[in-house]
């Protein structure tokens, strides 16, 4: 049996390429499908489909995705991905997924780091509209009896003997009771946002957990110090709202005011890419204007030239969010932007094949490290998901089958919520977006006291990964995508190389080579 | 404020309410942040002063595009992260769902509507005939969150009578408009004994979704092709 942890994007994909070859999975979620984070994902995903009439090609989405993570993602990953692109965009237009497009063509638009047109979506709910239709795909396959799924399930462990993956653990959240569940095991189970609780644009279901607790194990994590901050987000109570991407890449404009008037900084700044850089380059760029004393202090986004067509076809689902929870007409009114944390670069350190350095444990989505090098480009993270996912379905093999019973008292593992908010607040001024050296050793300093304190089970394995992140940051003596320490602002090609972590009652940091590309 | 909330715990066969103080930290607080903050207090007591369990509740995006912390709030079925306190009065009831099974504090058991889905067999065979004029449909469809308001307050939902509510209807007119003759029957088939037949036209669902799909659009689009042209078809 093979079991799927997880149940976005890269879950799903992984259980329907499974399914399609007529093998059997377990896909087990904490909640059902329709709560997954990968809802939530906005303005579209990337293929190179050519339809813009700006002579696209994969190479150039394959450049963009390298260059755009500086250099730090393995290229023949990255070379796969934008391969399978067109092919996986056209796949889920044949499951019914309503991409914008005319006359039989799909219509892409621009997105961050990539100068042509290559972005498909559907207005800025493309996520949801992806989820919709993997998750009748995945019912399908439930009806054939290939997939099973387990829709309100926690996996608080997987069973690890000698180096090897042999099962999992369960909760039924529905009864309290706990199972063991057999075979090998496929981790889709988000990124680490569990870390910055209330900070995130993602999902609070996102705990992190189960990683967490792997790393204690054994397994081995990388490029943790990779954070993605967007540039827009607005603060709404409890958590950040993402202001898409989309919303630039269909004109809008950063602004702020400077001598009272307004200032559009990032088309002086950057005279070519405008407002459409990469992520990290705009997030930085945001972040220093808002504490340029020559400015207001305040960034907006002014998408008050729109057309009205755009308005009523491409971004009506923005007007609609953002007058909701803002009582902003954002057609008629600039509105506030700040940087906020989205997405994880960082996480499983897996191999091009999704393997994990745990025989029969494979991991692909947002908690593995692939494809995204040092900063994601917008459009990419839905491809990932969905690639990665085919990808480990392709290399998992099945592990014995079965599920047992068993007794398990797990209430050591529940971490306290204001533990999780003293650890966050640690980290927010460690891993902000422009860091040093004593910011981090200050951090770091913070942590060590705050694990002298009586902590549980889940609470210990949670303040390691922590501590973790941060000695990765710190190791990191140089500025790359993401991670831009003030006290060595140049990208340095020594460091052109992966982080990787693991743990045996320490933490242990290595510098790994970054595969060369093949001929293909 | 007072915030009443029906307790369960889990495997229990009983609920209570038990009353909390709360007081906003600020006017746009919902109700997802006011139940996270109640959570946060290091010992949670309740307006008698005693000690109280951590409240029980489902949420993910904590913004409208989930439709996990959907419960009943002061007797109306909505999402816990889009309603304001403000909106809220001074007095604040919290429920689970009642048509379904309850789970704990405010946790339903809403699996049906996926094994209702499971026997309506709302998926495409061998892919969509895709076809552009329908996508404004397809995206509307798609929307729907599973969260299960609608079904709260449906006359004619009841977990076992057969008829699905729009949580069930919704996925199949996802993929009516794109299916190749032979499955289009069995899914109008479908269609008329889950949904046509038992829905009563009363349109309560139309008012609570969250979402704020247009229900009524679709149904319209669903009937037209389901029901109406085979009736044709066949006189």
């Amino acid at each position: 049996m093979i079991n799927i942890v997880g149940t976005g994007l890269a879950g799903m994909s992984a259980a329907i390429a499974l399914a399609e070859k007529g093998r059997e999975c377990n896909l087990i979620s904490y909640q059902e499908a329709e709560r997954a984070q990968s809802v939530m994902a906005e303005g579209g995903i990337n293929a190179s489909l050519n339809t813009m009439n700006e002579n696209d090609s994969i190479e150039e989405h394959y450049t963009d995705t390298l260059k755009g993570g500086s250099f730090l993602a393995d290229p023949n990953a990255v070379w796969g991905l934008v391969n399978a692109a067109p092919e996986i965009v056209m796949w889920l237009k044949n499951l019914g997924v309503p991409f914008e497009s005319k006359d039989g063509k799909i219509i892409e638009r621009n997105f961050g780091g990539q100068k042509k047109k290559r972005t498909a979506y559907v207005k800025s709910s493309t996520g949801k509209m992806l989820m919709s239709a993997l998750i009748d795909e995945v019912r399908k396959y439930e009806v054939k009896g290939l997939i099973h799924r387990y829709s309100h399930h926690k996996v608080y462990d997987l069973v690890i003997e000698d180096q090897k993956c042999k099962g999992l653990k369960v909760l039924d959240r529905y009864t309290g009771e706990t199972y063991q569940i057999y075979g090998s095991v496929l981790l889709a189970s988000g990124g680490l946002a569990g870390l910055f609780p209330g900070m995130t644009t993602g999902s609070s279901d996102n705990t992190g957990e189960l990683v967490f607790r792997l790393f204690s194990k054994g397994l081995k994590l990388a490029n943790l110090e990779m954070i993605q901050y967007h540039p827009t987000t607005i603060g709404i109570t409890g958590k950040r709202m993402l202001v898409s991407e989309a919303a630039r890449g269909e004109g809008g404009r950063f602004m702020t005011y400077r001598n009272n008037k307004p200032y559009y900084f990032m088309e002086e700044l950057y005279p070519e890419e405008k407002n459409l850089t990469t992520r990290d380059v705009a997030t930085r760029a945001v972040y220093r204007i808002m504490n340029d004393p020559e400015c207001s202090g305040d960034v907006y986004l002014d998408m008050t030239h729109l057309d009205k067509q755009i308005w009523n076809s491409k971004l009506s689902d923005m007007r609609d969010e953002i007058k909701d929870y803002l009582n902003i007409d954002i057609s008629v009114e600039p509105f506030k932007i700040e940087p906020g944390i989205h997405y994880f670069m960082g996480g499983i350190c897996v191999d091009e094949k999704h393997h994990t350095n745990i025989d029969g444990l494979l991991a692909a989505g947002e908690c593995c490290a692939q494809y995204h090098g040092a900063n994601r480009l917008g459009g990419n993270s839905l491809l990932g998901a969905i690639y990665g996912g085919k990808v480990a379905a392709d290399n998992i093999t099945d592990g014995e089958s079965g599920i047992k019973k068993i007794k398990e008292e797990i209430k050591d593992r529940e971490i306290d919520e204001v533990f999780s908010l003293k650890i966050r607040d640690i980290l927010r001024d460690g891993m902000s977006i422009i860091r040093n050296k004593e910011k981090l050793e200050k951090a770091i300093y913070d942590i060590a006291v705050l694990k002298k304190t009586s902590l549980n089970k889940g609470e210990t394995e949670k303040i390691i990964i922590a501590q973790a992140m941060l000695e990765c940051a710190l190791k990191r003596k140089e500025s790359r995508g993401a991670h831009f320490r003030e006290d060595y602002p140049e990208t340095d090609d020594e460091y052109r190389k992966t982080t990787v972590v693991s743990y045996d009652d320490g933490i242990k940091i290595e510098f790994a080579d970054i595969p060369e590309r093949r001929n293909s | 404020m007072i915030v009443e909330i029906l307790r369960h715990k889990l495997g229990s066969t009983e609920s209570f309410y038990q009353s909390f103080k709360y007081k906003p930290e600020d006017e746009r607080e919902t109700v997802a942040t006011m139940l996270e903050n109640l959570n946060l207090q290091k010992e949670l007591k309740d307006i008698d002063g005693n000690k109280a369990d951590k409240i029980v509740f489902r949420k993910s995006c904590l913004q409208k595009k989930c439709g996990s912390c959907a419960m009943l709030i002061n007797g109306k079925p909505g999402l816990a992260c889009a309603s304001k306190l403000k909106d809220l009065g001074d007095h604040i009831r919290l429920e689970p769902l009642k048509k379904f099974p309850v789970v704990e504090d405010l946790v339903a058991d809403r699996s049906i509507m996926q094994e209702n889905l499971k026997l309506m067999k709302t998926y495409f065979e061998d892919g969509a005939i895709v076809s552009e004029k329908r996508n404004t449909l397809s995206y509307e469809a798609s929307r729907c969150l599973q969260c299960g308001c609608c079904l709260e307050v449906c006359p004619n939902f009841m977990i076992d009578n057969g008829f699905t509510g729009m949580a069930g209807a919704m996925p199949l007119s996802r993929i009516i408009n794109e299916l190749p003759k032979q499955r289009l029957k069995q899914i109008s088939k479908t269609y008329s004994s889950y949904v046509y037949e038992g829905c009563g036209k009363s349109l309560a669902c139309v008012d609570i979704c969250p979402a704020k799909i247009r229900i009524e659009e679709l149904l319209a689009n669903s009937n037209a092709i389901a029901v109406w042209k085979r009736y044709i078809k066949e006189k």
